[in-house]
């Protein structure tokens, strides 16, 4: 059984209940499957071995997502926001692709490629005239999805999701039809992120019309919250902080009650931030997501009664919870283990393990699951007495700075590249802002070229998400006896210079 | 029977996903069993296994080892080896996404 099954119960269930609304324009179900079922008729006609996506969201993006896994062929929403040799890169990886979206960029990247592409005007144009609404729901087990992520030091990893994995994970945490007639999420998170494909699923399966913001800027959210009166909301602990400072600074602040449920992830929430959302709005059921692209999307949550309960004790240790990520799901089975594989107690960090049926844990070119079928996270975290989970950062050191992910080698290699600069350590700090922010502790070999004149050369030969927030200059860095940087020490370096 | 495959109902329109597959048993809709691919004409839904089904909902033995999925909605009703199956509790969690 395949994901599309997911549409097609919708559209036979509610066919004429509006289940996408984007630019203004209202898609049912049954117009959304519609289009779906002549988009897998283009895609098998292409020849093409992958469907990818290079545009912000859309209707593009489910009438794809579907299309795709009726015509049996991954589909493989693209990171627009890539540089241009990283994006030419993975366009050669998915060769010959049915892509969707940018028309010029791709003629301009990959020329004389065996690609097929079509503007999201004309694939939808395309698609809504081949329908073929009467054809069954798919049979595929293969793979629905193929999403790169985000790459450290080496090229992007080509994550995969089987159509099983993805389909275990809706049937897990939704209720078919759980949605009242009037309810409505605001879409924000781009379609090439988890979170955007998961969104649309689970709403889709929980019949909740889906309200796409294709590009996010907290007034246009705000905006569009209040003109579709959003009823729920998935967002980054950025894009939370963005609106919350919009809302703080309004003099005329808008009628948003009607927003029963904001559920968050993607990155460190602090807790500050939290705590004035939880002010901000009184009456809203807040839920934080924990999960992985390779997870299929979440893996533990922390539920709205679990907020209001943290926010309001008097116990610290219940009170902290407001930084957990609440429990693993019932369907899921998780457990923190030591570097020898050992399963740790609660109260003792470790790195974090899941095994379940949404859980991948697959590469293109590998599996990553080990015995029993357990996947590695890499994330670092513990569980408390009572089984809650709190993450302590990446196993690997990776700075997640607003949901994106930074490898502090990069960072390092271009300020080892300054004269004056003799070695260099990058590392996350905690930021209000972006959940983590780039923090960098040098020492020097000549004369100190000064903040500004470092922040420039980051700017120039990386990308402004990388300009550290926070520049120390220390006598030498601190390694180990076989030479490893420490970099929870460098981190205690940053405090303890406050 | 395994999880994943999709069975029809011989004498009405459900169309189920088995999610969990249980044991030994036979598995019927509107009190025939149920079947892979419908052959020739339906037959008709015996009375006493006529309350339908719904769609999107779970249905499960009182042990709990099967579980089917509704996918398309009929007049039968299931059961295994002749003891209806009862609604599976929703026990939601909030939505994450």
């Amino acid at each position: 059984m395949d994901i599309s099954l997911i549409l097609k119960m919708a559209a036979d269930a509610e066919p004429h209940r509006v289940g996408l609304t984007c630019d203004g324009r209202h898609w049912t179900y049954a117009a959304l499957w519609a289009a779906a079922t002549g988009a897998a008729v283009e895609i098998t006609a292409s020849g093409c071995s992958h469907v990818a996506l290079l545009d912000t969201g859309s209707e593009a993006a489910p009438i794809a997502l579907i299309g795709a896994a009726l015509a049996t062929m991954p589909y493989c929403p693209l990171n627009y926001r890539l540089a241009d040799a990283d994006l030419a890169a993975l366009l050669t990886r998915i060769e010959p692709a049915f892509i969707i979206g940018d028309v010029d960029r791709v003629k301009k990247l990959a020329p004389n490629s065996g690609h097929t592409v079509f503007s999201r005007y004309d694939f939808v144009t395309l698609a809504e005239k081949a329908a073929v609404p009467d054809r069954e729901a798919g049979e595929g087990e293969s793979i629905a999805v193929q999403l790169f992520t985000s790459g450290t030091t080496a090229a992007p990893k080509a994550a995969i999701l089987r159509h099983s994995n993805l389909v275990s994970y809706i049937f897990g945490t939704v209720e078919f039809g759980a949605a009242e007639p009037a309810e409505a999420a605001l879409v924000s998170v781009p379609p090439y992120h988890i979170a955007g494909i998961a969104a649309l699923l689970s709403s889709i399966y929980a019949l909740r019309r889906i309200i796409l913001l294709p590009a996010f800027d907290p007034q246009t959210w705000i905006d569009l919250c209040a003109r579709e009166k959003a009823t729920n909301a998935f967002v980054v602990p950025t894009m939370l902080s963005r609106i919350v400072e919009m809302l703080d600074a309004a003099s005329n602040k808008p009628d948003l009650t009607h927003l029963r449920a904001i559920a968050y992830g993607g990155g460190r929430m602090p807790i500050e931030l939290i705590t004035r959302a939880l002010e901000l709005f009184p009456d809203t059921n807040f839920t934080n997501a924990y999960g992985l692209t390779e997870t299929s999307s979440t893996v533990a949550l922390l539920g709205p009664d679990e907020h209001r309960a943290a926010y309001g004790s008097e116990d610290p240790e219940i009170r902290a919870r407001l930084a957990s990520v609440g429990k693993p799901l019932p369907s899921i089975e998780l457990e923190i283990r030591d570097e020898d594989g050992k399963v740790l107690p609660p109260g003792e960090a470790g790195e974090i393990y899941v095994r379940g049926d949404q859980v991948s844990g697959e590469y293109r070119d590998r599996s990553a699951l080990i015995h029993g079928g357990w996947f590695p996270t890499r994330d670092a975290g513990f569980l408390d007495e009572d089984g809650y989970l709190f993450l302590s950062g990446r196993a690997d050191d990776v700075i997640v700075r607003g949901g994106e992910n930074i490898s502090p080698g990069e960072i390092e290699d271009v300020l080892l590249t300054h004269p004056s600069i003799a070695d260099a350590a990058a590392v996350g700090v905690p930021s209000t802002e972006w959940g983590e922010a780039v923090a960098v502790v040098i020492s020097l070999k000549g004369e100190h070229p000064g903040d500004a004149e470092i922040k420039t050369l980051i700017r120039d030969r990386l990308r402004s998400s990388r300009v550290p927030e926070r520049i120390l200059v220390v006598e030498t860095l601190p390694y180990n006896e076989m030479g490893k940087l420490l970099r929870l020490e460098v981190r205690r370096l940053l405090q303890t210079a406050g | 029977m395994k999880p994943g495959i999709k069975l029809k109902s011989a004498v009405c329109d459900t169309e189920v996903l088995v999610i969990k597959a249980g044991g030994a048993g036979v598995v019927s809709c509107g009190g025939a069993p149920l079947v892979e691919a419908r052959t020739g004409g339906k037959g008709a839904v015996d009375p006493a296994f006529a309350d339908g089904t719904k769609m999107g909902k779970r249905y499960t033995d009182a042990a709990g080892t099967l579980e089917l999925l509704c996918i398309k909605p009929g007049t039968g009703s299931l059961a295994l080896d002749g003891v209806a199956l009862h609604l599976k509790d929703a026990k939601p969690l909030p939505s994450s996404d």
